[in-house]
């Protein structure tokens, strides 16, 4: 499968990722090469076959629906970068 | 200039009512301190593993159930990949290809009658947190309770041709899920929310249009206007040999325009891909029949049930059968009372218009339906006239004293005393000599005048059909 170096800035950007115009190349090669590596699965007749969506074979688990406070909100926000003590704090939206 | 057709789809996110979250067991409690029912799996920490709310499946579910959906009893939930800061993990946990109902439908009255309205899915997602924009600094802040709230997602079929269908469509599923008691539907608090999807093309062409997408739409008042002006909009522009630019716009209700959310939103590349932490639900067929043998009665069955039972017409059964509140209230005045006829009149009067007013539901109101069934009882019984009734129906209402006790200690009960009455009647006819001759000499028309007098004379207590009467018996 051929990536243009444009397709890799366009995935960059839907990352939010900036990569300098002389790595689009190489980025756009690693694309082509991953995904040429997985296209091999499609030389597999999957005719009638469900499509897996996970390894995982159990039933489905649920969790009862009771509130619970685990957590308190200094630990919560003492991850944050920057926050008044209350809230996140985050660059001006709009 | 062709004459157009309109097309809309709406996409409505319903809140839950859940006691904890999708994903995780913090509250969803509204109105609590910023930040306090967030813990690591809400706020997007890495290496959190998300557990599914069984409780929030099953409301889903019912939801699916009431709007005839196809239920799934495989479903997959999928990642939407988007950067906002009110997303903490960067994607929401919605579900894509393998949504949990499929194909349903929601029948709809309007003006020019009945319409069908398509559902395409209901998926359940998790909602997102709020943002928080100051003003005066150059920063924004971050409240996470709602993140990882659920919500599903009903979306319509692209059925509806006008501003009053999208209005009745979503009034009836609003009305289902308060029925079903698994969301509050308050658009203002944002647990019920709209986006309308809207194109136009000339009448009679098959193919779709290019289609604006609405958001910010906050009261069914204003879906409405924001769905005419977003139609009058593309209208001007296809007159005028423009084209309508596919994008999200903004519905500025103070204005009543819609605007260009420009830039903010490019084509829309959300790279969905399934949850590589979530299992598929599958759902056992015992639990959809257990669900489904839990359904209450739903809007529709009950209009048509109390239209018949209690012989209602039909635009006041739907009125009184449109919030579960209202309803319950009206079937308890009519256990209170059997004059079910004289009670939907007040209900559908009197009583909704001070509901509105005051922004009050039914099972709120201060006037239980015990009071209001007093009140019919007391007009029917001739203690109050239907006038007096309607003049202290406000301090009724706003105060729930009890209509018996209110209209003694207020004086107010009806005169049916006939020698009291003719006190009266005499007073008066004494005092209008002149009016008493023409009424003899052929005036009939002046009835109306003797009796207004005697009410005045009685300060509106004295029974109108005795007054009338004793008028009579004197002047003729």
């Amino acid at each position: 499968m051929k990536i243009p170096p444009q397709e890799a800035a366009r995935i960059a950007a839907l990352a939010r990722l900036q990569l300098p115009e002389d790595k689009l190349a190489l980025f756009a090669g690693q694309f082509e090469d991953i995904l040429g590596y997985m296209d091999q699965l499609g030389e597999v007749d999957t005719t009638g076959v469900e499509p897996m969506y996970s390894p995982a074979e159990h039933a489905t688990v649920f969790r009862g629906d009771a509130a619970e406070k685990r957590v308190r909100r200094d630990d919560v926000l003492a991850n944050a970068p920057e926050t008044d003590g209350t809230f996140f704090v985050v660059p001006k939206i709009v | 200039m062709p004459d157009y057709e309109a097309v809309i789809g709406l996409e409505v996110h319903a809140q839950l009512k859940t006691a904890s979250k999708l994903f995780c067991s913090c509250s969803t409690a509204f109105g609590s301190e910023p930040n306090e029912n967030v813990c690591e799996v809400c706020s997007g920490m890495p290496g959190v593993l998300p557990v599914l709310n069984r409780t929030a499946v099953e409301y889903a579910v019912k939801m699916g159930l009431a709007v005839n959906c196809e239920i799934n009893e495989r479903s997959v939930f999928a990642r939407k990949n988007y950067f906002y800061p009110d997303l903490p993990a960067g994607y929401q946990i919605s579900q894509y290809e393998s949504p949990l109902c499929g194909p349903g439908h929601l029948d709809v009255e309007t003006s020019a009658g009945p319409r069908r309205i398509g559902i395409t899915r209901i998926h359940m997602e998790n909602d997102a947190g709020k943002n928080i924009h100051s003003s005066a600094e150059n920063v924004s802040y971050v409240d996470l309770n709602r993140a990882g709230v659920p919500l599903i997602e009903i979306v319509s079929d692209p059925d509806i041709r006008t501003s009053e269908e999208a209005v009745a469509y979503l009034k009836g599923l609003r009305s289902i899920l308060l029925y079903l008691g698994i969301c509050d539907g308050n658009l203002e608090e944002g647990s019920f929310r709209c986006d309308a999807n809207v194109s136009i093309r000339p009448r009679g062409q098959a193919e779709f249009g290019t289609r604006a997408e609405l958001k910010n739409l906050n009261s069914f008042r204003n879906v409405q206007r924001a769905i005419d002006y977003e139609i009058g909009r593309q209208a001007d522009l296809l007159d005028d040999g423009e084209a309508v630019v596919q994008e999200t716009r903004l519905y500025d209700a103070g204005r009543n325009t819609t605007a260009s959310m420009r830039g903010k939103e490019e084509a829309h590349d959300y790279r969905y891909f399934p949850d590589p932490d979530l299992i598929p639900i599958q759902l056992e067929r015992a639990w959809i029949e257990k669900w489904a043998a839990e359904l209450p009665e739903l809007p529709r069955e009950r209009r048509e049930r109390m239209a018949a039972e209690y012989d209602l017409p039909a635009e006041d059964a739907r009125i009184l059968t449109e919030e579960k509140g209202l309803a319950d209230y009206f079937e308890a005045a009519v256990a209170a009372y059997d004059a079910p006829k004289k009670i939907a009149n007040w209900m559908v009067g009197e009583f909704l218009r001070r509901l509105n007013e005051t922004h009050t539901a039914a099972e709120d109101a201060a006037m239980g339906p015990e009071s209001l069934a007093a009140l019919v009882a007391l007009i029917d019984k001739g203690t109050i006239s239907g006038k007096i009734a309607k003049d202290v129906f406000p301090d009724l209402f706003a105060s729930g004293r009890a209509p018996e006790e209110y209209v003694k200690a207020k004086g107010l009960v009806q005169i049916s005393d006939a020698g009291a009455i003719e006190a009266a009647v005499d007073a008066v006819i004494a005092a209008n000599p002149a009016e008493v001759e023409a009424y003899r000499g052929g005036k009939t028309k002046l009835m109306g005048f003797f009796v207004g007098q005697v009410m005045r004379e009685t300060r509106g207590k004295a029974n109108p059909q005795l007054v009338n009467e004793l008028l009579q018996g004197r002047l003729g």
